[in-house]
Formats: C-alpha cells, structure tokens, sequence
C-alpha cells in the first residue's frame, strides 16, 4: 500500500489549528508537517480549503443488526457514518436480539470489522432492556465493551440501577441513561406543552426526562461510579448537570443535532418525521441545550441516528415509531447551526464535541488504548475527516445513503460537507462518495 | 411539506391556514378558506375558515333548511360528485349525517369500512387512501381515532378532505353545527333582529377539555364569532397549557354558571375515572355536573348543549337533558344541514348545479310525498 498524503488543508484537532500536510503509511499518521517532501509513488488528497480533522466518534447509533435490518444494517449504517464524517459509531443494544449477551456482541464486533466505520458495541445493563437482571457485564466488557445502556428506555427501577452502577465500580466500564420515567411520559406522543394541547396529542412532560435525571445524579453521588446522560432535551436537565459538575460528579452528558435546532412547533403538520424520543421541545429548551454546549456543561454532539421504514413513518402520528436519521448530516448541521452564525463557535470546539470528547467517552481515545479523537501528528492513528466549511448543500434523503430516509431536514440548506474519510488510513470516502 | 426553520416560532400553535402547517411557520388566516397549492379546498381544521367563511356556512345551512322541509329533500346541487366517508372509527352517528348531507345534494356515496377493509389485511393507511383516491372522488371525509390523520391524508389525494373528528383534535363540522345551532335559538328568540354571529354570549364548556375534539374545534368556532369561552373542569381534565387557548379556565362551576348563556357539556367517558384523572364519577357528577340543583338555577335563557351521546348521571342530570333550553336534540338535526353546507361550500365553486334547484331526476318535483327514490349513488 502506498503512502497517503493529504495536502492543502488546515489541520485541527484539541492542540488547535495550523496549515499542514498529513502523511499517512498503513494504519498510522507518519508525519504533519508544513511541507513534506514525500515520494512520487505516494497517492495524494487535496484537502485544498478544506480542515482535516479527527474523524468523528458517534455515541449514539442505531445500527439496527440484528433484527431491524429492513432499516438499516452495519453495513448501511457505517456507510452513511463515513459519508457524515464518522470513523467511530457508538452502536446501540436495542436491537432484536438486544445486546445484551456475549454471542450477540460478538456478531455485532464481527460484522463490525469490514465496515466503513469501526463499531463499537454499548451493550444493555438489563437482560432484555428489561430493568430487571443485570448483563454479565465483566464478559462484556472483557469483550471490549465500555458503555452500557438500556436505551430507548431508562432503567426505571432506583434499586437496580443502584447494584448496576455497584457492579460496574471495578470493571473501567460507564452506564449510559436514556432519562425517561416512563410513569410520567406515559403515552406521550411528543413535547407536554403549548402545541400538544393545541394537537390534541398526549403530551410527554420535560419533567419526565428531568425527574430521572435528578434520581440518577443522586445515585452516581451514593455509588461514585460515572455516567453518561444520552441525548438531553430539556432546560432543567442542563442546570441538573451543570450543578452536578460544580459539584464534582463524575457525569457526561450529550445533545443531539435535532434538540440543538427543532421545536415542537415542527409536529404541526403531524408529520411522524418530527417525531422523536425525547421529543423536540420549547425553544427555551433549544437555546438551553445550546448554551450548555458551549458552556462544556453538555460534552458531545451524538446523533441519536434512528432508522426506520418508510411505511413505519407513514403511520398515524401517534401509531409511528420515534427517532430520526442523523449521521450525514450531524456534522454540516451542528457546523451551520454553532459556526457560521451567532455564537460563531470555534472550529476546534466543534470537532472537540464531535471527536475528541466522544472518543474519550466511548473509551475509544489514544489514552484508553483506542484510535479515535485525535491528535493528529506522527504516530497517532490515521483516523481522519477532511471537511470543507464552505461547501453548501441541501438535505435530499434520497441521496442519503442511510438504508431510511426519515430525517427531518429534508430540503434544509447546510453549510459544510464532508470531502474525504480516512479509516485507519483507508480513504474510505473520496470527494463525497464512499468507496465501498 | 415545509422545512424546519432553525428557529421554530416563538408564537407558540398558530396554524398554518393553507394546509401546509410544518415546522415553525405561522401565518394570517387564509383569508377565505383552506386551499392547498392545486386549488383544493378542505377542512381539518377550524383554523381552516375565516370568520367569513364560517358565516357562509352557517347561511348555506339556513338556506338548506327549506330543502330539508320539502316533500323530497334534495337538490342536484353535487350530482356527478362523489362524497366518500373514510370511517376508521366506529360512529355511525357522524357517518350517516355525512351521508344524509351528500345524498341530499345528490352526490354520489361511497362507505368505507375499516373493520371489512384491506387495513385489516395490514394495507397502510397511505395505500388506502391512494387507492381511493384512484377510484376518483372529489370529497373524502375522514374519522380516525388518532390525531392528525386528516392532515396527512390530503398530502396523499387530489379531493377535498373533511374532518369528521381525529383523535382529540378536531371535530370542526361538530363546532358548525354548534354555532349554527346557537344563532338559530338566539334567531328565534329575538326574529326581529336575528343576530349575524355569537358576539356578546359567554359559552361555557364543561367537562372532559383535554381528550376532546369537540372542545377544540368548538373554542375555536366559538371565538372566531365573537363569544366568550371558559372552560371549566379539573385541571386533571384540562390541556396541560392553554397558553395559545382563547379561553380562560376555572374549576369553579358554580361561580361561573350564572355568568353563561350557553352552557356546553362534554362527554366523561367511564374510563377517566379509572385512572387517577378523577376519583369517582360521582364526585364528578357534584362538583362539574348539571345537576337538577344547578339547572333550577340556570336562567330560562341559557342554552343546554351537549355533542352527544350522553352519560345522563354523569355529566348532566336526565332531567337536565329534557329542559325546554336544552338544544340537544336540535344540534343532531342540524348536523346534516350544516354537513350540506360544508360539501357545498368546498365544492362550490366546481359544483355543476345550484343548490335551489329542485332535484327533477330524482323522481319527481311535486306531489309524490313520501316518494323517495333511492338515488343510484351509494348502493
């Protein structure tokens, strides 16, 4: 194989920003440097006006195999991931199986190592998602697994969660919280609010989300075991983790790119495209999430990506099953949303969010003995993205190559797009289009 | 479908009036009434109709009523249209207005049936509708148990659709008739200056507001025309924000009730008080009830009504039900005529014939009382 040079463009990672070129041999980052003389024989990318960055680290993915792969499968799902900038994805156990076995893991890891994007497993904390039984979690994670979760929904019993943060004390693993208590969602079908009651459809209120939140701070205060919050929506769950940090607990918390910029004005037209789990919000909301981005209370920008069949979308609203597709749009989104405009946010910050912070999370850092997040120079781990920030583009779901198509932004116009993805020095995708 | 702007309005639910209602759009009142981008006209919502329009209706209606007083109550006004009730949910009350309503305009009906259809056999609700939509209809009514269904449905067919109640939304041809029914009794009451509107009257609507399609639409019809809107229930009954409600609410009945001159009552369904949303329907009954000690204290001059069909004991006493003020029965009756109203005036403008026309083909003009020839449409 021979050498990669990647030539033009403004190299960024948590170190900052400096023009240079990036030589890459095999699996590995050889050199970064302002000019490098290489070879003639080396392949080169231009990166002409573009930033090469750590490529993406996804916390929340739903690849949807086994069991749901009318929607979407590892193999679908990891192309989208690459064409979004992603080298690392977060897959979620709720699929059918759930994770929430060895054997089951092992396929997934096993598929996992020919796809465009490495998978990384989040296995269950309860057989079944069940809240009931805890998973051998000391086989999982000798397996490699270091987050586990139940989501899609929330541990709902205090007292199981309670022996699972206990067990999980000694293993270097971290619990992930999908916060719902599902006594107070109830059937709730979107955001408790103005337009809920003006729709006619059963409201799931902000305090659902907020009360498990408040139950599970208190039990990572008892047990002093970590925890990551996945996808919060709400304003009062910011200023819980933003008290909860000042008080030195050890949580994490992610926002997707939908909480970041939809409302539930969108459910309007009842179109089960905006509908969503947790559910888009108030405004208020929005801008509360977004500045608990900023502020660091909120770490990672995590898609939440969550296919579904076309006919399953076209159900009645409240008949519909919840979630959005994300991974290709995550990065032009958050980039349209938090740099081009007010508050004109760092590029480094961004991809701090997207990268850096999310690899740490997952365990899939340089530090933890994984390859994703950064930093870019010689002998890190040739895990890249070459974004080009001013490339604008709009949202066509039929492009995408998501085996679904139920995002919410079809139509919107993005500023940004990914040009190429090097996996583990393989330029998976070149110029927009993935190579396998 | 609209795309989602980045900052969804901060008005809070102001519908879209042209049928495009998306993420974060608000909008003017269309001026006359709901049309899509082809030119189609529908009602799914209340906030489809200018006040203007509304009082069309409400005129179309009145004229409608002679029609229903002749020997052989039709007229050719819709012949050659097809009218197609698209019932999800059971109601046979709605349907046949719906269906009385087209065939007196000489439409031709088509009955779908949920229960006997492809949906059964796992067809989507978006095939179902196509499919109809291919066989060429021009008006397709839609009852549904789920909220929003009639909203989807016109982005998936080229004819009118008519909200015949979804989920707990909407029920506007419900509102319609509600109004209609108050301006007759008003009407009646003061012939020498028959009242254009609701303006001046306070309406109270009494009961279950949270679950219900009929207090939506109503509040909605009501205010449009200039009247007074409470709502009075437990907030356990109420929405959980009536910040874009143009209405006040009270748990007070009592406090309110000499205030109304229509007193609205809503349907409690027994399972409410299975949950922890009421205790009984008891304490119900006493604390929101029209109950023979507060209907004695009503004036002779307030309205009684209730959208049916009623739980006598629960949310009105059976007495209460019989008051010479109650319009109960008056609000059925009218129903069709304003259900006649409302496929005219959505098909108005493609109507072949006029509505004040006697119906000739039918079977006869004149004397042939009681001759009702089954029109070919619908069997």
């Amino acid at each position: 194989m021979t050498d990669l040079l990647i030539r033009g463009g403004s190299v960024i990672d948590d170190a900052g920003e400096r023009r240079a070129e990036v030589l890459v041999r095999g699996r590995d980052i050889i050199a970064v440097a302002d000019a490098i003389d290489a070879p003639a024989d080396t392949r080169v990318l231009d990166a002409g006006g573009c930033v090469v960055a750590p490529g993406l680290v996804d916390l929340h993915t739903h690849l949807r195999e086994p069991g749901g792969e009318i929607a979407e499968t590892i193999e679908t799902g990891t192309r989208a991931a690459a064409l979004g900038g992603y080298t690392a994805v977060v897959a979620m156990p709720n699929t059918e199986p759930a994770l929430d076995h060895p054997s089951v893991v092992r396929d997934v890891l096993a598929l996992g190592r020919t796809a465009l994007a490495e998978v990384a497993v989040a296995a269950a904390i309860t057989v079944g998602r069940r809240g009931e039984k805890l998973v051998p979690m000391a086989e999982l994670a000798a397996l490699g697994v270091r987050l586990f979760t139940d989501d899609g929904r929330g541990v709902q019993d205090a007292a199981v969660l309670r022996r699972a943060l206990e067990y999980a004390s000694d293993l270097s693993v971290v619990l992930a919280e999908h916060c719902e208590d599902e006594a107070l969602a109830a059937d709730g079908q979107m955001h408790e609010g103005a337009w809920s009651s003006r729709l006619g459809l059963p409201g799931q209120p902000a305090v659902a989300e907020e009360a498990m939140l408040a139950r599970d701070l208190a039990l990572v205060r008892l047990t002093g075991s970590p925890m990551h919050f996945l996808h919060l929506s709400s304003a009062g769950s910011v200023d819980l983790v933003r008290r909860a940090k000042a008080g030195g607990l050890p949580v994490t918390a992610e926002v997707t790119p939908h909480h970041l910029c939809l409302t539930d004005a969108s459910v309007a037209g009842y179109d089960p495209v905006f509908k969503v789990n947790p559910p888009l919000r108030e405004q208020a909301d929005v801008d509360a999430v977004r500045a608990g981005l900023i502020e660091g209370v909120i770490d990672a920008i995590a898609t939440d990506h969550a296919p579904h069949a076309a006919e399953t979308k076209e159900k009645p609203f409240d008949l519909a099953p919840s979630g959005m597709i994300g991974l290709e749009t995550a990065l032009a989104l958050s980039h349209t949303l938090l740099t081009t405009g007010p508050p004109r946010w760092p590029l480094r910050d961004l991809f701090g969010a997207l990268s850096g912070r999310p690899a740490r999370i997952a365990g899939l850092d340089c530090a933890a003995g994984g390859r994703h997040g950064g930093p870019i120079e010689a002998g890190s781990a040739a895990n890249l993205v070459v974004f080009d920030p001013s490339c604008e583009w709009s949202v066509q779901p039929d492009l995408l190559a998501s085996r679904s198509r139920n995002t919410p932004f079809r139509g919107m116009s993005l500023q940004g797009r990914v040009r190429h993805t090097v996996l583990e020095g393989e330029t998976v995708v070149v110029d927009g289009e993935a190579q396998r | 479908m609209t795309s989602p702007s980045f900052t969804a309005t901060a008005e809070g639910p102001a519908r879209q009036a042209n049928g495009s209602a998306g993420a974060g759009v608000t909008g003017a009142p269309d001026p006359t009434v709901s049309a899509d981008s082809a030119g189609v006209r529908h009602l799914v919502s209340i906030a489809d109709l200018s006040r203007d329009s509304m009082l069309d209706i409400l005129d179309l209606a009145e004229a409608f009523k002679e029609v229903a007083e002749r020997p052989i109550p039709k007229v050719p006004a819709l012949r050659g249209k097809t009218v197609a009730t698209l019932f999800f949910e059971p109601s046979t009350r709605t349907r046949l207005s719906f269906e009385t309503a087209a065939k007196r305009l000489s439409a031709d009906v088509m009955t779908f049936n949920a229960s006997t259809s492809s949906l059964e056999k796992g067809e989507s609700l978006r095939d179902t509708i196509e499919t109809i939509d291919a066989m060429g209809v021009d008006v397709m009514v839609v009852r549904h148990k789920s909220s929003g269904v009639p909203d989807r449905v016109r982005e998936w067919t080229r004819a009118s659709v008519v909200n015949g109640g979804d989920g707990q939304h909407e029920h506007p041809t419900q509102a319609l008739l509600d109004c209609y029914t108050i301006r007759e009794a008003r009407a009646e009451r003061s012939p020498a200056d028959p009242p254009e509107d609701l303006s001046g009257l306070r309406v109270g609507i009494v009961g279950d507001v949270r679950h219900s399609r009929v207090a939506r639409s109503d509040v909605l019809a009501f205010t449009a025309l200039g009247a007074e809107v409470v709502l009075v229930g437990p907030r356990t009954l109420l929405p959980p924000s009536l910040a874009s409600w143009p209405a006040k609410a009270t748990a007070d009945f009592d406090d309110v009730l000499p205030t109304l001159d229509v007193v609205y009552l809503l349907r409690i369904q027994n399972e409410r008080a299975e949950g922890a949303l009421l205790p009984s329907l008891e304490e119900y009954h006493e604390r929101f009830g029209l109950t023979r000690e507060r209907a004695r204290r009503l004036s002779p001059e307030t309205l009684v009504m209730h959208p049916g069909p009623m739980n006598r004991g629960v949310e009105i006493a059976p007495e209460a039900a019989d008051l010479p003020a109650s319009l109960i029965t008056r609000q059925v009756r009218n129903g069709v005529l304003v259900r006649m109203a409302v496929l005219f005036h959505l098909l108005g403008a493609g109507a072949t014939a006029g509505w004040d026309e006697r119906d000739d083909a039918a079977g006869g003009t004149d004397e042939s009382a009681g001759d009702r020839t089954p029109e070919g449409a619908g069997e």
